[in-house]
């Protein structure tokens, strides 16, 4: 008789996750990947594959292109989605900017994370996605640790924090009206730590921007850096350094902070988080700190 | 390391959400911009020390209100274990979200306010809990520094939870004096509590054991998905993909496709494309049949010698969660994880008084009721009772238009019980 595999909490959120992704599977007629390029969406397309292969993906990987992004990250995207042999659909905010006439935004540091929610619901409905799933997690933030698993939209795309469903059990209610669709959050259960022991557990190659390179950057009046990209303008009185960073988080490159470290392998940057006093989104999100409920504002109108 | 998952539940304002908090902020689980964030609000809002609620109380309305509204998940670790906390609101038209975080937990931590005692919500909470199928019970006597630390305060509450646990069979009651606000006993011993010689909250909680799956439980799995790739290389795969939900599957195992009751053999357990010599729960697998039958979603797959016997007729508990009330003749759908089909509500048996725990007759089922309902389905269902499975026990019910989910439901019995004959 074989000894019985012991599962330890990595198994778990494993196994849930997978789980997850196939109630996606045998639920909805037209899902979709939204695919970022970040850790977490990287770490979703790895519990894919454990999910659908030998089969291909029940659903298409789907960028949401602000164009404030790192290049090394859409070359990783490209190539990524060319290894799996699955489809890669990419929509850019600037087409969304010119079709609706929306208004760029300005100021020193043009964060086009407002505007990419037009783009998103703009995408769900060129192609009917009935489900979309993300890489969302409830630790990052207040109003995400409220959210469900499957989370329905109306078909402005809103979220009613007020009106969520009760999600039971390990039992998913994908039943939606027309015109509704529903957001996926496989991994809500993770936390930041759970996915970097994951990733390095699997192996899973990520964007260079993660590990510690030279960069030049502006210094924040916060203290934060910001890298030097053709997005921003500066002006004589920026404090400009190259120092030594990473990136926690892998967003536009004109709202992510970099972190300094000289942390070049999973296992330093594992030791680098464990060390941290800083939270993951607070380390690097310039646009959380609008208001309090910033998150909460941007999920109702649509927003991941 | 393992992970445990608990609840917290209790009377609005017995401070439920200041003991998370206080949880995350003494075990470092807070980090310095939360705090600093956290410490703003405290500065514009109310006066002087820091709020520990405001750090699961995430949705404005909570904070305006000072209330937990919704569902909130936590998680922490310690060198010991990994936590998972589900902060439920305390106030009564909030009982579906409590329903809903107690379904995935193995422990609970009923919160007591010592100037209180036991109060409805304590004992609704505590039933709901235990209907879930938690078995583990942390009663945690809070603001005990507002009685003088007073131990005859805390056996007097300790005493009257007794009897519910009591009248509930719960027999895993661990009982915590603590002081959320201040600290006291919550990750750190207390010295205004020198008559306590107990384990602290956190001490606790580290070392409770964590409930995992039974392998001598019977093996269950639904069909979740149909892969079946039609390639070149691999023409005619098809492999079934799903969850464990319970006991061990094995390689060449007898096993029956239900409803349909077809017979083959388990030709191979696939994980990630690698054949394996055994499965255990909650594992996600790919089975592979020797025969080509027919399968699809919904459809159960289990060992010959464990099979249930597919049911149209079920008998069970339901927490209803709608507004509008459930009514005999009622049509809906039934979600029993992967299989979904329509069914008709016949006969509401009786609704459970959570004050007495009685049986009492009831014409309809209210928004938070708890009531024992006769259900027939269109297609029939590879169940269990919940005592039996907590996992192929359960279901929930679904509004057919909307989508709506309108019900928790707790398998009593497969069968219902033939008609008593009068004599």
């Amino acid at each position: 008789m074989p000894t019985l595999p012991r599962l330890d909490y990595l198994d778990r959120l494993e196994a849930e996750a997978v789980h997850i992704l196939r109630e996606v599977a045998g639920q909805f007629q037209r899902p979709a990947l939204l695919f970022s390029g970040g850790k977490d969406s990287i770490a979703l397309v790895r519990l894919a594959q454990k999910a659908f292969r030998p089969g291909k993906f029940p659903f298409p990987l789907v960028h949401i292109d602000t164009g404030h992004n790192f290049p090394e990250v859409l070359a990783f995207r490209d190539r990524l989605a060319a290894e799996l042999g699955e489809q890669l659909i990419v929509r850019r905010v600037e087409d969304t900017i010119r079709q609706r006439g929306l208004r760029e935004p300005g100021g020193k540091f043009p964060s086009r994370n407002a505007l990419q929610t037009y783009t998103l619901l703009d995408t769900v409905e060129e192609f009917g996605f009935d489900a979309c799933i993300g890489g969302a997690r409830r630790d990052e933030e207040k109003a995400r640790a409220k959210e469900r698993i499957f989370s329905v939209r109306d078909e402005f795309g809103q979220w009613d924090p007020r009106r969520q469903r009760p999600e039971l059990w390990n039992i998913y209610n994908g039943q939606i009206q027309p015109g509704e669709n529903v957001r996926v959050f496989p991994i809500s259960n993770w936390t930041e730590l759970d996915v970097w022991n994951y990733i390095q557990r699997e192996n899973i190659p990520l964007p260079s921007i993660y590990f510690a390179h030279e960069r030049r950057c502006v210094v924040l009046p916060s203290g934060q850096l910001l890298a030097v990209t053709e997005h921003l303008t500066l002006d004589a009185t920026d404090e400009l350094t190259t120092r030594q960073v990473r990136f926690r988080t892998v967003g536009d490159a004109t709202c992510t902070a970099a972190v300094e470290s000289d942390a070049s392998t999973l296992a330093a940057i594992i030791d680098d988080i464990l060390q941290a006093k800083v939270s993951e989104r607070g380390a690097t999100r310039l646009d959380d700190r609008i208001s309090e409920t910033g998150m909460e504002d941007r999920k109702r109108n649509g927003y991941f | 390391m393992d992970l445990l998952r608990f609840i917290t539940c209790g009377s609005v304002d017995d401070g439920k959400s200041t003991l998370i908090g206080r949880l995350l902020y003494d075990s470092d689980a807070v980090s310095l911009d939360v705090l600093a964030a956290l410490e703003e609000q405290n500065r514009t809002s109310a006066a002087g020390t820091v709020d520990l609620a405001l750090l699961t109380d995430g949705l404005r309305a909570e904070r305006e209100q000072g209330i937990t509204i919704d569902v909130a998940h936590k998680y922490f670790t310690t060198p010991r274990r990994k936590f998972i906390i589900t902060d439920t609101p305390g106030h009564v038209q909030y009982t579906r979200n409590m329903v809903t975080g107690a379904s995935n937990a193995d422990l609970a931590i009923v919160l007591v306010d010592a100037r209180q005692g036991v109060v409805e919500q304590t004992r609704r909470h505590t039933i709901v809990a235990a209907l879930l199928g938690i078995r583990r019970f942390v009663l945690a006597v809070n603001k005990i520094d507002l009685v003088g630390y007073s131990e005859q305060v805390f056996r007097d509450i300790v005493a009257d939870y007794a009897a519910v646990a009591a009248q509930l069979g719960l027999r895993q009651v661990v009982s915590i004096p603590l002081s959320a606000l201040n600290g006291d006993n919550v990750v750190k011993p207390s010295a205004n509590l020198p008559w306590y010689q107990g384990p602290n909250l956190l001490e606790h909680l580290e070392t409770v054991t964590v409930a995992t799956e039974a392998t001598t439980d019977a093996a269950r799995f639904q069909v979740q998905y149909v892969i079946r790739p039609q390639t070149a290389e691999l023409p005619d795969y098809r492999g079934y993909a799903g969850r464990i939900q319970s006991g061990v599957y094995r390689p060449g195992d007898r096993v029956l496709v239900l409803p349909a009751g077809i017979e083959t053999t388990l030709a191979a357990i696939e994980i990630d494309q690698q054949a394996v010599p055994a499965a255990v729960a909650p594992q996600g697998v790919v089975l592979r049949l020797a025969d080509d039958v027919d399968v699809s979603r919904g459809d159960t797959i289990v060992p010959l010698a464990q099979a249930p016997v597919p049911t149209r007729e079920l008998e069970a508990t339901l927490c209803w969660m709608a507004e509008q009330p459930l009514r005999p003749g009622r049509k809906l759908l039934v979600q029993h994880h992967t299989a979904k089909t329509r069914a008709v509500v016949q006969a509401i048996v009786a609704r459970t008084n959570i004050q007495t725990l009685e049986q009492q007759p009831a014409a309809e089922a209210r928004l938070n009721d708890i009531v024992r309902v006769r259900l027939k389905t269109a297609r029939p269902l590879a169940a269990d009772t919940y005592q039996q499975n907590r996992t192929t026990g359960a279901f929930i019910l679904l509004d057919e238009q909307t989508g709506a989910t309108l019900a928790a439901g707790l398998i009593e019995q497969t069968a219902p019980a033939e008609p008593e004959v009068e004599l």
